[in-house]
């Protein structure tokens, strides 16, 4: 009896202190979506299952203002970023309970740069990104806010206010990737193009770099290895950095699209170049890449090429779906979706998940042979916004809204 | 040639000019009533904040600034006061450290039902005080009371802050849209004299057609519409955007240059439309790889800081006497109504504008357009007023 009480009282403490931790630090996990197209920047989620249909809507919730960014989750909370205001210019950080809906907190700030954009896309167009212990809201003005999970600012960037030259009238896009402890914030456009690297601990730069003086609506990606390495794309090719210290490792320079942006599955990167180019650090010399394969006829739209278990999905500006080898680039086979998108797709086990400019959802279930859509919803209202996922649920966001399903 | 520039409401102006004041010579000095936030003393509290005024640049100070704004976060309400006119002379980037600040405060005091109201609603009723700062109160008393806000509303119809001004314009449109007759006339009428962003206006403009009001958008906004006009030089490939042609060293109206094609002289010319735009393709030819540069001057009553808005998809260059104020190398990316917020200030007497408009050689069918459009607005949008033609 004595030992029962006294397990019981254990338990109650550790209840009591786990209630309590959960109450000022949300309990991350490996299974968070920690940046735009997830932790690795890849699209694929690496958690529980996502659902195999898209009929259990957990609960929606009302947002102020626009916003095209998706939603990132660390542990129970999710945050997403919102521009509000006639002019844009309120930039908004909410946190909500993962398994509520509610709001737990909400903090705006004043941009500093520019915040005229094309009236398709919104100031809060890039995604958000974290290391798991704060947050870093980015957008189109180039304001940068870092906040720890509860709301506190730890420091403010305005890469605008430094540079008032960064800048692009049709807005700029390309989301953040947290690397290691540099946060990498591309910023190119036509006239002063830089992308830099600051320390995730106190938002001073460790480096930046003259980038091609090209409008580029890109977002970097991680490059797995010893030493963390960042992908950035733009219309001269691929540069791979050193995450550290911002230096060139390798270059492809011939040439990639501006809107969507590459992913990298297994030592591979897959280009959005002269349709989908292949490429890796060269064997012999590693700052020389080599080309895989090149294929033509896989010519990504807006939305992002994702690689998942030896195949490479693109789609099309026509709305159909291309499954590809991701040894010789071969078409496998096709499936039409109902079109357009702006967003990427994600893939959980072998389902992607994808929706389109109208705001009809779609799960496709990825054959060997085929594809078929096997679930679709419509949310009723233009969605613009690569959708997130975490502990089996998957996240779809439109100016006005924010969707869980289950 | 010469224009008469005023700001178009007194009463506007002397608010306008005493925000400009306070920002530029506001110490941040302590109030005397300033009481102790929780666990922070009064002079530590205010050393916070002076620590966070002085962020600036490239990370500059973000270091102390991070211990400091750690600090004011856990304070309690009585911080929310010092936080407020600690943003009077804060830049654009500690303003942002002090709003979260503010903010973090703010939530805490909400919840516990401390939020001073009537302290915010003396601030919010103090023109001088930074518009921003004002129009951050007013959302955080519409949380508290929504009532009282929207009994404040009426009054922001000439208020120097545009967030607040927009909040009056639109509950004038919406009772106009619900009125007849005169009563609706004169509200769209009364909603006008404050609207400066153009859907509002748009809406406003279209609401007086019925009653057959025309509205003179080129008063209204303030756009320069009288040019001289010289040109084309050379930009092909893109080459003369930094070459310095004769104007830019100065303008003389009556010389003539080697030009791209031929000679060129100082041509007048004067927009008719409604919105001020400039076509240079029919104000001179559809040239490619060419430059164009307009001039005009503009003579103010006083010394004032301005506001130029421009819009173009053009790359540009601008000054005002002589001293060059910005420069965008970016071609076609759309125009946008006030797309460029150029901050100025005017000297009393004449000024001298000079705007250089570089079209490149793209052959898009969307990339053929040459054109700018250029107003003079106060520090908040509101337009100069202008003597009759």
């Amino acid at each position: 009896m004595k030992t029962y009480t006294s397990q019981l009282f254990t338990t109650a403490l550790m209840t009591l202190i786990c209630v309590s931790f959960s109450a000022f630090a949300p309990f991350a996990n490996a299974d968070d979506w920690l940046q735009f197209r997830g932790s690795e920047t890849n699209g694929i989620a690496t958690g529980p299952a996502l659902p195999g249909n898209l009929d259990n809507l957990s609960w929606t919730v009302d947002l102020e203002g626009r916003g095209c960014s998706s939603p990132v989750i660390v542990g129970d909370r999710v945050f997403v970023t919102s521009s509000a205001g006639h002019r844009q210019n309120r930039l908004l950080v909410t946190c909500l309970d993962a398994a509520s809906g509610e709001t737990v907190w909400e903090r705006a700030f004043w941009a500093t740069g520019r915040t005229i954009c094309h009236e398709k896309m919104s100031v809060a167009t890039p995604t958000p990104a974290s290391d798991g212990k704060r947050i870093f809201a980015f957008y189109s003005s180039n304001d940068v806010a870092c906040l720890d999970l509860e709301g506190n600012l730890l420091w403010y960037r305005g890469l605008t206010f430094d540079f008032p030259n960064v800048s692009n009238s049709l807005g700029m896009s390309s989301s953040l990737v947290v690397a290691g402890d540099t946060l990498v914030c591309m910023a190119e456009n036509d006239t002063q193009s830089r992308t830099f690297g600051l320390n995730v601990e106190d938002g001073l730069t460790r480096w930046q770099l003259d980038r091609p003086r090209n409008a580029n609506w890109t977002s970097p990606i991680l490059w797995p290895g010893d030493e963390a390495q960042v992908l950035l794309q733009s219309s001269k090719g691929v540069t791979a950095i050193s995450a550290k210290t911002g230096e060139t490792a390798w270059e492809y320079e011939d040439g990639a699209a501006t809107i969507p942006s590459l992913t990298a599955s297994e030592g591979v990167a897959y280009v959005p170049s002269h349709g989908i180019t292949a490429i890796r650090p060269g064997r012999s010399d590693p700052e020389v890449p080599e080309i895989v394969w090149q294929a033509a006829q896989l010519r990504p739209g807006t939305a992002s090429p994702i690689v998942k278990e030896g195949r490479a999905y693109v789609i099309n500006n026509a709305g159909v779906l291309s499954c590809a080898s991701v040894e010789e680039g071969k078409r496998l086979w096709q499936c039409r979706l109902e079109g357009k998108f702006s967003a990427s797709p994600i893939i959980s086990g072998n389902h992607l998940y994808c929706v389109n400019e109208a705001g009809i959802a779609q799960v496709v279930l990825l054959g060997e042979d085929s594809g078929e859509v096997v679930s679709t919803r419509d949310l009723g209202e233009t969605v613009l916004a690569t959708p997130s996922a975490a502990n089996g649920a998957v996240y779809f966001r439109s100016d006005k809204h924010l969707w869980k399903i289950d | 040639m010469a224009r008469f520039l005023t700001v178009a409401n007194a009463g506007l102006a002397t608010a306008a000019m005493s925000f400009v004041l306070a920002a530029a010579f506001s110490t941040g000095s302590p109030r005397a009533n300033l009481v102790a936030a929780d666990d922070l003393p009064a002079d530590q509290l205010q050393a916070s904040i002076e620590v966070i005024q002085n962020v600036s640049s490239e990370g500059a100070g973000h270091q102390a600034a991070a211990k400091a704004v750690a600090e004011l976060q856990q304070a309690g309400p009585e911080a929310l006061m010092p936080l407020l006119d600690g943003m009077e002379k804060a830049n654009p980037l500690a303003l942002n450290w002090l709003r979260n600040a503010f903010e973090t405060v703010a939530a805490k005091a909400e919840a516990n039902d401390q939020l001073p109201l009537a302290k915010f609603r003396s601030f919010l009723d103090g023109r001088s005080h930074r518009a921003t700062s004002r129009h951050l109160v007013f959302e955080w008393i519409r949380r508290a009371d929504p009532e009282v806000a929207m009994s404040l509303v009426p009054t922001f119809l000439d208020d120097p802050s545009e967030e607040l001004r927009r909040e009056a314009v639109a509950q004038l449109v919406e009772r106009a849209d619900k009125a007849e007759g005169e009563a609706k006339k004169d509200l769209f009428q009364q909603a006008l004299t404050g609207a400066t962003d153009d859907d509002q206006v748009r809406k406003i403009v279209k609401g007086l057609e019925e009653f057959e009001v025309d509205v003179d958008l080129q008063s209204h906004y303030g756009f320069l519409t009288e040019w001289q006009l010289l040109g084309p030089f050379d930009n092909k490939d893109e080459g003369g955007f930094d070459v310095a042609y004769p104007p830019e060293e100065q303008v003389d109206l009556q010389a003539s240059y080697e030009g791209q094609l031929d000679e060129v002289t100082w041509q007048q010319a004067e927009t008719e439309d409604d919105y001020g735009l400039v076509d240079l393709n029919a104000e001179v030819a559809h040239h490619k790889g060419a430059i164009q540069y307009a001039f005009t001057e503009v003579e103010s009553d006083t010394e004032q800081p301005v506001e130029f808005r421009l819009a173009t998809p053009n790359a540009w260059k601008l000054w005002l006497n002589g001293e060059l104020l910005f420069e965008r190398e970016e071609y076609h990316r759309g125009t946008f109504f006030d797309q460029y917020r150029i901050p100025a200030k005017l000297k009393a007497g004449e000024n001298r504008i000079l705007l250089k408009v570089c079209q490149n050689e793209q052959k898009d069918s969307w990339a053929q357009v040459w054109q700018y459009q250029f107003r003079v607005c106060d520090p908040n949008g509101m337009a100069l007023s202008r003597p009759e033609k």
